[in-house]
């Protein structure tokens, strides 16, 4: 008989899910606050949002060992460049910064799927989506995580944004006003917790606009 | 867990571990730890067995520890690696206290030191086989959060290891409040390792209990629960299983 062994992994999936819509003059970054491991609820009150700058917000589903050490990697070198420039990092550099950090460990990767959302330095909002090793893309809404699968199609069908392969270029922002952004992130949240097991208990939302950075919260489903 | 067939080339005398300076598997280990804040601090109960795979090898394990002035750390998994651990936290609170500023290291601070040296171990493919539980309580704030052999921590109000995420963590959700006194959080802490007793096979009757507060920490002298094993299911196991012996 072979040997009967506990093996390990160096990956766990913590699940969870992110969204972040842009509009003109506002940007929401939204996530809910569950953490799991397989069928276990490990906690309900976990926030996976993380304020980069001051304008610049991420949101990370995953494996939370490797989403905390991503933050803590960025904190510290947005720390040195506030340092080397006296001002913050801007939401375009900083998600170009988040790329190159993820395609650092291309090799043995940060598990961690992620949206940036921001303002720009125009004050528009705009929205940074991610894979594991670093491909990134400007785009005007987005959806991470283990609930992306239900939420992407949903958003897709409300915003419907301008094609990218359009020419001229068009602008990615949503048309919505915030308050009907933050009712469309409730919304694809409330729905993704009835079927996505992985995605409940709270919603943590951020809103950037030009007053400064909001916190909200929403009940989900804790079952 | 799963079994594993592993295919060893029949002209290599050693096994294809027998080089190997990692910890593959654990060989004894602990059992569940549970925790939870009550009105005054923290309680934390783990039973004192220590397996050696299926075996009941050891039974006076102490697997709660005090570390520095704040915080108590409880331990499941490979038992020489908590060792090991110890070893490390010692040193650390020591060369802490070699600056002498008055200043000492929070349940906080030591909590994220484990986070950092448990996620650093899985990064070289060379983990330490614990799951473990910090406790503390510094300048009146109560804290209590938990690392796992990967690297995966959070705080909560009430944290358990291994089986006691599946059979205490529930029970605890549906009883925990924050007001809870002393004598209502023992007695929740004893229903909730009951159950690991009965349910949990590597769990032993002989447990302790520890408590830490502003005042201090006293982790108790070991003892055993009162069970109950008269249920006719019990006395007659395989009655109504056709079939079976």
């Amino acid at each position: 008989m072979t040997k009967q062994q506990a093996n390990w992994s160096p990956y766990d999936n913590n699940g969870g899910s992110c969204v972040a819509i842009a509009g003109a003059d506002y940007c929401v970054i939204a996530a809910d606050t569950r953490m799991s491991t397989g069928y276990n609820i490990l906690t309900r009150d976990y926030s996976k949002i993380c304020k980069l700058a001051d304008k610049c917000v991420m949101a990370s589903s995953g494996f939370q060992a490797d989403v905390r050490a991503l933050q803590k990697q960025l904190a510290a070198r947005h720390l040195i460049y506030q340092h080397q420039h006296n001002k913050q990092m801007s939401c375009p550099a900083m998600a170009q910064l988040l790329s190159n950090t993820l395609y650092y460990k291309r090799f043995f990767p940060y598990y961690s799927f992620n949206v940036l959302g921001g303002l720009d330095n125009e004050g528009k909002g705009c929205v940074f989506t991610y894979d594991a090793v670093g491909s990134y893309e400007k785009v005007g809404y987005s959806s991470q995580g283990s609930g992306s699968t239900l939420i992407m199609p949903f958003l897709d069908n409300q915003l419907k944004s301008p094609s990218p392969l359009l020419l001229p270029a068009q602008d990615a922002v949503t048309p919505l006003v915030e308050a009907e952004a933050i009712d469309l992130v409730k919304t694809v949240f409330a729905s993704a917790s009835e079927r996505d097991i992985y995605t409940g208990d709270k919603l943590e939302l951020v809103i950037i606009n030009a007053a400064g950075i909001r916190r909200e919260y929403m009940e989900l489903r804790k079952d | 867990m799963q079994f594993t067939a592993s295919k060893q080339p029949e002209n290599c005398l050693l096994g294809p571990e027998s080089d190997s300076q990692r910890t593959l598997y654990p060989y004894v280990t602990g059992t569940s730890v549970v925790a939870l804040k009550y009105k005054d601090g923290i309680l934390m109960a783990a039973d004192m067995g220590g397996s050696y795979g299926s075996t009941l090898r050891y039974k006076s394990v102490e697997r709660m520890k005090p570390i520095g002035k704040h915080s108590l750390l409880g331990a499941s998994g490979e038992i020489s690696d908590f060792q090991e651990i110890l070893k490390y936290l010692d040193e650390l609170i020591l060369y802490d206290n070699m600056w002498d500023d008055g200043n000492s290291l929070g349940p906080k601070e030591v909590h994220n030191y484990l986070t950092r040296v448990m996620y650093n171990r899985r990064n070289k493919f060379n983990p330490l086989w614990n799951s473990l539980v910090l406790g503390g309580v510094k300048k009146g704030e109560k804290y209590l959060g938990t690392v796992s052999m990967i690297g995966v921590n959070f705080e909560d109000n009430h944290v358990a290891t291994g089986f006691g995420n599946h059979l205490a963590r529930p029970i605890l959700r549906q009883e925990w409040h924050e007001n809870l006194s002393f004598e209502d959080g023992v007695k929740l802490l004893e229903k909730c390792m009951r159950v690991l007793l009965y349910r949990d096979r590597s769990a032993i009757n002989k447990l302790q209990i520890a408590k830490i507060t502003e005042e201090g920490m006293t982790i108790s002298q070991p003892y055993s629960l009162k069970t109950y094993w008269e249920f006719s299911a019990f006395e007659n196991p395989t009655q109504g299983a056709v079939g079976s012996w």
